[in-house]
């Protein structure tokens, strides 16, 4: 993209340093040089509003957090300036920005370096969130952010990072505002957000086992949401679980509960059910921070639950000290 | 002088009409007037071309005015018509006419800031031949972005102008009640730019100081602050004079009062001999005419359809 659009600049709190935040930046400033490819001052507030005063003067940049808990520091410029601008100018005006930013998890990170904070933009119209799951995804949502007249709020994942997928070498999009299925089944829906995709994905593969066939929806963007997708899976199944990667209490999980009971209510065949975060900080040491995240198998109980089925043994993971559960494989090392 | 003149009447008498308006309660939108520093935004965009950039704050029909902005459009705006600047969208605080360079202005204190330095970024990165201004009260420059801002744009020598429009009050606190030190134009010595004082009512100093400034941005010499210190005459939100408030100290008040920056100037020009009095009062007539229009048309102008509630929340 930035060899296409001269518009197109990054910058970032370590975007050129030798770790290039997780790699995503690696070799750019090298490619493209140091006037469009910048670290920056630690001057969250600021750096959000000197790119938005470019954006509006008709760049295109992209901002990059290590950690979406540093994204606070520039509320107003987001929130109050980024968001209002199109629509307080009477449609005068666009600001074609992207901030990326990055959940963290594991490790100890702590509670100022994994919130999911997410919801919180995805309730401000005039801010679109993206929450890529796949790499496929990741790249096409990108391209796709990066060429929107909007601000975007592109909020990774630090466990998917090890993930790996086709990602084809040439520049696609993949459309902001559109669900997708990521694995197919019939008695019940699970819908994901970023990386509890690939938890529900677990929990579906769990259930399979047990002849409980289980629908993986990945909800992709948050803001716009055509819910159509969501939809049509729940009145295939009757049945609803969200799997989000943030708090459950005024939660993102709860937004798509709502739409769905307002909608097909009489289609539900059970309650649906939230699975996130319990209402507390994240916990720094493994001990605790085992019993906050939501694991796949967790999901699978209230899955069996909802179709009333008995759990064929137990496999629940918690029950099994051995494993560590603040890393998403062996590869993960920490310390960030 | 003639064109600075005339855009500072206009100012003045604008915020006057809007005072004697107001009271019909048809200007349905928080009004911040700006009448007594009108010097300030005058001698800073007679220093900028068209295509030069300005950010602004909530009290904003000065400089809208002084960058060129349309009339009837801002009287359209205040009174919520489909023909205001932003389609009744914006209000007073969020004047804008990016045709003639005001890119924008924000109800948030120091919220245009980082902005301007974000469009002097882009001048740099496309390598035009433009400069960005900002402007701000004092109060902005207790704001975090503030200094953020100041030290990004040294940083990268960007080309822009930082205008503090120092009116000594935050709404009704003075400064000595927020700032350790009464030294906004000095602050600018420890992010590496220059930094002056001016007399804001003196609209030729602003204009002086202003001007090397952007001669400066415009030469690649990176970014200047300018404190230019005035007084706001009227009451901080609202068309009404306010000393019953009794915040400010109304010998003070008089001073400021009668250092008047267009009595002030008129001084210079007749000294100068750049203009008579029959010439002086014939742009005022032209003025009171033109804002008369300029109401008329805003007071005739139909309110946006119920159908743009929803629109423009998404560029396309």
């Amino acid at each position: 993209m930035m060899k296409t659009d001269s518009r197109v600049f990054i910058f970032g709190e370590g975007v050129p340093d030798p770790k290039a935040i997780f790699g995503s930046t690696d070799g750019l400033q090298e490619q493209f040089g140091p006037e469009r490819v910048f670290d920056m001052p630690l001057s969250e507030a600021g750096m959000t509003g000197v790119a938005v005063g470019a954006a509006l003067a008709g760049m295109r940049p992209v901002m990059t957090h290590q950690r979406i808990d540093f994204t606070l520091l520039a509320m107003d410029q987001i929130v109050n300036h980024a968001a209002k601008r199109c629509y307080t100018s009477g449609g005068r005006q666009a600001v074609p920005l992207t901030i990326r930013s990055i959940i963290g998890r594991g490790w100890g990170q702590g509670s100022q370096h994994s919130q999911s904070l997410h919801a919180m933009y995805a309730h401000v119209p005039g801010l679109k969130v993206v929450m890529p799951t796949t790499p496929y995804d990741a790249k096409g949502l990108l391209v796709a952010s990066i060429e929107d007249n909007n601000p975007v709020m592109f909020i990774e994942h630090r466990w998917l990072y090890g993930i790996t997928g086709p990602v084809p070498e040439e520049i696609y999009r993949v459309p902001l505002g559109q669900p997708k299925v990521f694995r197919e089944g019939s008695d019940l829906t699970i819908v994901g957000v970023s990386y509890m995709t690939l938890e529900a994905f677990r929990a579906a593969e769990m259930l399979a086992r047990e002849g409980i066939k289980a629908e993986v929806v990945d909800v992709r963007t948050l803001r716009p949401l055509d819910d159509a997708i969501i939809m049509e899976s729940v009145r295939k199944t009757g049945r609803l679980m969200v799997a989000d990667t943030g708090w459950e209490t005024v939660g993102f999980s709860a937004e798509i509960v709502a739409r769905v009971a307002e909608k097909l209510h009489g289609h539900l065949k059970n309650a649906p059910k939230r699975i996130g975060l319990p209402d507390c900080p994240t916990p720094t040491t493994p001990a605790l921070a085992n019993h906050y995240y939501p694991l796949a198998s967790h999901m699978a109980d209230i899955g069996r639950e909802m179709l009333g089925v008995k759990p064929s043994g137990n496999n629940s993971q918690r029950d099994k000290p051995a494993i560590h559960l603040d890393i998403p494989d062996r590869s993960f090392t920490g310390p960030f | 002088m003639q064109w600075m003149y005339r855009q500072m009447v206009l100012i003045r008498e604008t915020e006057e009409a809007i005072a004697r308006l107001y009271h019909e309660k048809q200007m349905r939108c928080p009004m911040h007037l700006c009448g007594g520093q009108e010097a300030v935004s005058v001698g800073l965009c007679a220093t900028l071309r068209t295509d030069d950039y300005a950010f602004g704050t909530y009290r904003g029909h000065g400089i809208y005015l002084a960058k060129g902005g349309d009339l009837k459009q801002m009287m359209a705006e205040l009174y919520g018509k489909v023909t205001g600047c932003t389609r009744g969208k914006g209000g007073s605080m969020q004047l804008m006419a990016p045709e003639v360079g005001f890119v924008c202005a924000s109800a948030l204190v120091g919220g245009t800031i980082p902005e301007a330095v974000g469009a002097a970024l882009a001048i740099k990165l496309r390598r035009e031949d433009r400069v960005s201004a900002a402007f701000f009260g004092d109060a902005a420059t207790e704001e975090g972005v503030w200094h953020e801002a100041m030290n990004f744009a040294s940083l990268k020598k960007l080309p822009v102008v930082f205008v503090c429009e120092n009116n000594f009050f935050a709404v009704y606190t003075h400064m000595s009640h927020r700032q350790a030190t009464d030294n906004i134009y000095q602050r600018a010595a420890a992010y590496g730019m220059p930094g002056v004082r001016v007399d804001g009512n003196k609209v030729t100093e602003v204009f002086e100081a202003v001007r090397e400034a952007v001669v400066r941005a415009r030469s690649g010499g990176g970014p200047s602050l300018i404190e230019a210190r005035t007084y706001r005459w009227r009451e901080h939100c609202g068309p009404n004079w306010d000393e019953e408030l009794s915040y400010r100290d109304p010998e003070e008040a008089k001073a400021w009062i009668a250092r008047c920056p267009i009595q002030q100037f008129e001084q210079v020009l007749t000294q100068q001999q750049l203009m008579t009095a029959s010439q002086r009062e014939a742009v005022r007539k032209e003025v009171l005419s033109e804002i008369e229009t300029a109401v008329a048309f805003a007071k005739s102008s139909p309110f946006p359809d119920v159908s743009e509630l929803m629109q423009g929340v998404y560029a396309p």
